[in-house]
Order: C-alpha cells, then structure tokens, then sequence
C-alpha cells in the first residue's frame, strides 16, 4: 500500500508520470515549472529513462513530437509564453494524432506578463491555440492530489484518442505543497500497444506521421474523421466536480484554483444560509456544458470566478445562454480572488435580483 | 542478361513530383543506394521537411514523419532517443535547416546527436516559387530579392558545412555537388559516410547537396547546372571540412 507524502504540486506531476509510464521528458526552463524539468532530470536516468533539455519550448515540443511518434509516453511542461512557442508543435501533433502530455502552469500575461499564478491561458488551451480544426483534451486540476490523478489519466486518454492532452494548472498549484498518494506504477509492457508508431519498417508497410494533405476532399475527409474522434470524447470523457448544487439557487462556476478558493466561499455563504453552490469543471474541454444546463430551471443566477479577465465565463454563457444573468468575477494579471472577496460579490449580485 | 542498374530497392516504384531536370531526384537515389547497401531498411527513420522535399516520404519505402517547418532535427532527437538502435536521418532544404530550423540544426549538431542530415542548397526556396533564401548568393535574383541580393539589405550566404564543421559533436561535415558523374559519385561517397558515421554511433553527420533549380532559377537545366559550376562553386566550395582523413 504506498504511503502519503507531502509534494509539491510541480514535482508531484513528474512522479505522477513516472507512474504512469513516462520514460521522456523534453522541457526548456521557465518560471514557475522549473522543479518539474529538474525533478525529471534526476529521476528519469534512476528509472531507464531520457531527460533533454531543448534549445527552445519549440524544440521541446518536436522532440515530444519524435518520441510520441515512436510510441514512447513522454510529456513536456512549461508556462504561457512556454506554452505559446508550443502551439505550432501541438497542432501538428493533433494532426497526426500522436499522443502526449503537456502541463501548462499558467502565469500572468500577455507577453512576459510575470510570474504570479494565472488562468489566463484558458481560450489558448480550449480553443485551439494553434491553426486548423483541432481539440485537445484539457484537465483543470485544483487540488496535488487531483493533478496527480488527472496526470495519470492524461496519459491513458492521449493513448487512449491518440491526442495531446493538456494539464492547465497554475503557478499556485504548482507550488504548494499537499499530501498525495501516489499510483502504482504500470509496467511498461503493459501500455497500449501502438502499431502506427515508427519503428522502422521491418517486415510490414511503412508508417506515416503526419499531418498533411494536399487533395482538399481527402483532407476534409480527415477532418471530419477528427471531429468524430473529438465527438466521442465530448460523449465520454466530460468530468466536474459539483459542491452544494442540491438545493442550491445560485450556483458560482469555477476551476483550478479559483475553483478551490470559491469552495471556501460557499461554505461560508452555506454557514449564513445562503443557497450557493459550486460547479467546478475539470475538463475544460470538453466543456461540462449538460450540468449547467439542468442546473438552469432551480438557478436564479450563475457567477463565473477567474483568475482572468473572463475567458470560460464565455463558456458558461453559450450554456446557459439568456435564461438567467451570469456575473463575472476576475483578477487577472496573476492576482489570486480570496473567498471573502468571492462572497462579497455573491452578495453584490444577490441584492441585484432582489435575492 | 546482367543487371547493371536498377532501381534501389528502399525506392517506391513511383514517379517524382519534382521538376524535370532538378537534382533532388539525384539526391534521393543516392540515400536510397546507401540505405541499400549498408542493409539497413528495416531500421531506418526519415524525417520530411516543409519545402520541396516534403514528399519524399512517398518516394521511399521507410517510416517517415514530417516535422513542422525546420523542426526536422529536433524532432529526430525524439526518436533516436527513444531508439538509439535505429538510423535516424533528417532530408532538408535550405530554408527549413538554414533559416527558420537553424536553431534547431545546430543543438542537434552541437549536441552529436548520433543522426545524419542531408541538406540540400539550391540558394532560393523552390516549393514557395522562388524566394530568396539563407543561401542565395550576392546578386542572384530571387522573387523577393528582385534586384539582386545586396549585402547592405540581407548580409552575407550561410556556409552551412563550413558552419557544422565547427561543432564538436558533429564528426562529418562534407559539401557536394552533382552535376556531373564525378560530383555524384564523389556525394555517394560522403551519403555512405554519413551513414556508417551513425551506425557506428560517433555522432552528427551533415551532407550538404550543392543543388538547382532550374524552374525558380528561370534557366535550362545545362543553364543551371553551369550555374553551380560556375557561381554556386566558388561561394560554396565543395569538399570535406570534417571528418574526412582516417
């Protein structure tokens, strides 16, 4: 039975994927992932693995490229900018249908921005990012323990869809520290078995990768194909957390952190009685549109907390549409909402509508 | 009745998109002859690139992937990681390897990753029409160097295997040419080299294929080939700048 151990949620997301069976790992330092590089460089040696250090997020992400398309589990990790240098890799990789893990630990933007915890790369993540008609699967983790499960399904999924999977934490989560218990680590011999991977081509047709196709007909053709991939996992993979909805009459939506942060204040909104509850999406993509939408006939109003400027409340209001008002509340920039401050708004919004 | 020449076996059975008279085609038998001859078809790796060459995964009978635009040497990293046992190669044009990939030509370089690079200069970027590329030479005409190119506005061409040469994790690094047979023979010879480098397991070895273009370039194919002897040449001279003596 394995033990609790206090981890860090950046190193905690290396050993997940130990775990899980990754054995490469291509990353280029940024703030605030560092320890997830650094962690990965001593471990990965320990267990037969590969740690390389790219030139550049963009190298980084080819190497995951090549390593994917060899049939390995390899993930990398970075930070916005990180991030947004990888997304010329990530479309490709979607077109090609080659399985990977990337964390982004979103920081302050836009441009350098700063250091400080963000969820201000939700569009980037969820809505593409790079060019072309591609999903990738997102995860919104809250809590290490959470990362750390969400890191090891990661890795079925991407194996499981033959897509890139995005883990969208935040430098908060990152960096605190939380007891977890980790996984049983699989044996290598039991992943997937990945006959369109390159191996060389003994003995069998050649395998391609890539993702190109100059005859219009047949590349729409893939992409449909690819939109009935993305379909399926809309069907199936969609994942939220909800806290208090039962009765509730006014239910706050939030993820991540911001998720985390507005449990508290439910809880304390619950202790004066008012009839708050939380949905907190964990994929992000897909969206876990179905919830809010039953949720609508006993909700006299939705409120949407992010460390953003107001990304998935877009979301929130494509479900709920303008059956009832949904309020924002948001710090971008890389502040961090306290609950007080989420209670105030609850508030604010109530004595709006005459709650 | 003896067989004197046939098509290399790793070669698919297949017509080439590639302009009458370019030298690409040269180039790809050349690869396939020493892929061939070392008997190592099962176990080897291509790496496509954005530019003419795109499609060489078509013409040859091997797992290939097509990297993003110059990304072909980090994405062979990947591999080679993940197999060191197989062979490994990137195919590149000049403005994949040399203009938007340098980066990534050079880490894979400086870091002798055990991969072989073949890299084809023909001084313009041939799938695009014509543009003007990391190597064009000073005052050759290209569609976005209408008047010539002038060091004042674009500096100098990069000399890539004079470039490689200077990395301590590359082992090889040669500049051919094949316009006639003595250059062709002479580029089997390094292609052959930079394989056996790999599967030895020295390190990186870079090919680069003084090559024309006679569609981009506006000349015959003799116009073209006269072009490389007497202009290419003299900016780019061919030869061993790594790894030759032993």
């Amino acid at each position: 039975m394995s033990e609790r151990i206090l981890f860090k949620g950046v190193e905690a997301v290396a050993e997940a994927a130990i775990k899980a069976g990754c054995r490469y790992f291509f990353g280029y330092p940024i703030t605030p992932q560092n320890e997830t590089p650094e962690y990965m460089s001593k471990r990965l040696p320990q267990v037969g693995g590969v740690f390389l250090q790219g030139e550049s997020e963009t190298a980084s992400i080819n190497m995951v490229m090549g390593a994917s398309a060899a049939g390995a589990r390899v993930m990398t990790t970075t930070s916005s900018p990180g991030f947004s240098l990888m997304v010329e890799g990530i479309s490709y990789l979607s077109g090609m249908e080659l399985p990977c893990v990337i964390a982004n630990i979103m920081r302050g933007g836009p441009g350098l921005g700063n250091i400080a915890p963000a969820q201000s790369d939700y569009f980037q993540a969820t809505k593409g990012g790079g060019h072309g008609d591609y999903r990738n699967i997102v995860f919104g983790p809250s809590t290490v323990k959470e990362l750390v499960d969400l890191t090891v399904l990661a890795f079925d999924l991407a194996d499981k869809y033959r897509n890139p999977v995005v883990l969208l934490a935040d430098g908060a989560l990152g960096q605190m520290m939380e007891p977890v218990v980790l996984p049983e680590e699989v044996k290598l011999e039991n992943l997937p078995n990945k006959p369109w991977a390159l191996t060389g081509a003994l003995g069998r047709e050649k395998n391609l990768a890539m993702a190109f196709e100059m005859v219009p007909e047949k590349l729409e053709e893939i992409n449909w194909r690819l939109q009935k991939k993305y379909d399926q996992i809309i069907k199936e993979e969609v994942r939220w957390e909800e806290y208090y909805t039962d009765d509730a009459e006014y239910i706050i939506v939030a993820f991540g952190t911001s998720g985390r942060i507005t449990k508290s204040a439910v809880k304390a909104l619950r202790e004066e009685k008012v009839p708050v509850g939380l949905v907190r999406p964990i994929t992000l993509w897909p969206f876990p549109y179905g919830i809010l939408v039953e949720l609508v006939p006993q909700v006299e109003a939705f409120l949407v907390v992010e460390m953003s400027a107001g990304q998935m409340v877009e979301d929130v209001r494509l479900a709920v549409g303008d059956r009832r008002p949904v309020f924002f509340y948001g710090r971008p920039g890389g502040m961090v909402p306290t609950p007080k401050d989420i209670v105030q708004k609850v508030k604010e919004t109530m004595s709006l509508l005459d709650f | 009745m003896k067989t004197i020449y046939a098509r290399p076996v790793v070669m698919e059975d297949k017509l080439t998109h590639y302009c009458s008279g370019c030298h690409h085609g040269i180039s790809h038998r050349l690869v396939a002859e020493a892929i061939d001859e070392l008997g190592i078809q099962g176990r080897t790796i291509g790496i496509a690139p954005i530019g003419c060459a795109v499609f060489i995964y078509d013409y040859f009978k091997l797992d290939f992937i097509v990297a993003p635009h110059g990304r072909a040497p980090a994405t062979a990293t990947g591999i080679k990681r993940v197999f060191p046992d197989r062979v490994v190669f990137t195919y590149q044009g000049d403005g994949d390897l040399a203009s938007i990939g340098m980066a990534e030509i050079i880490h894979a370089a400086n870091r002798g990753e055990n991969l072989t690079t073949i890299f084809i200069n023909n001084a313009n970027y041939g799938m695009t029409g014509g543009q003007m590329a990391p190597t064009t030479l000073l005052g050759q005409h290209t569609t976005t160097s209408p008047y010539g190119r002038d060091v004042k506005r674009e500096g100098h061409p990069f000399h890539i295997a004079e470039l490689m040469s200077n990395f301590k994790g590359v082992v090889y690094s040669a500049r051919v040419a094949t316009y006639d047979p003595k250059t062709i023979l002479a580029s089997k010879k390094a292609v052959k080299k930079a394989f056996m480098n790999q599967l030895e397991g020295k390190g990186f070895s870079i090919v680069e294929f003084l090559s024309n273009c006679p569609t981009n370039w506006g000349m015959s194919v003799v116009e073209s080939i006269n072009f490389i002897k007497e202009k290419m040449v003299v900016e780019f001279p061919l030869g061993v700048y790594k790894g030759g003596e032993e």
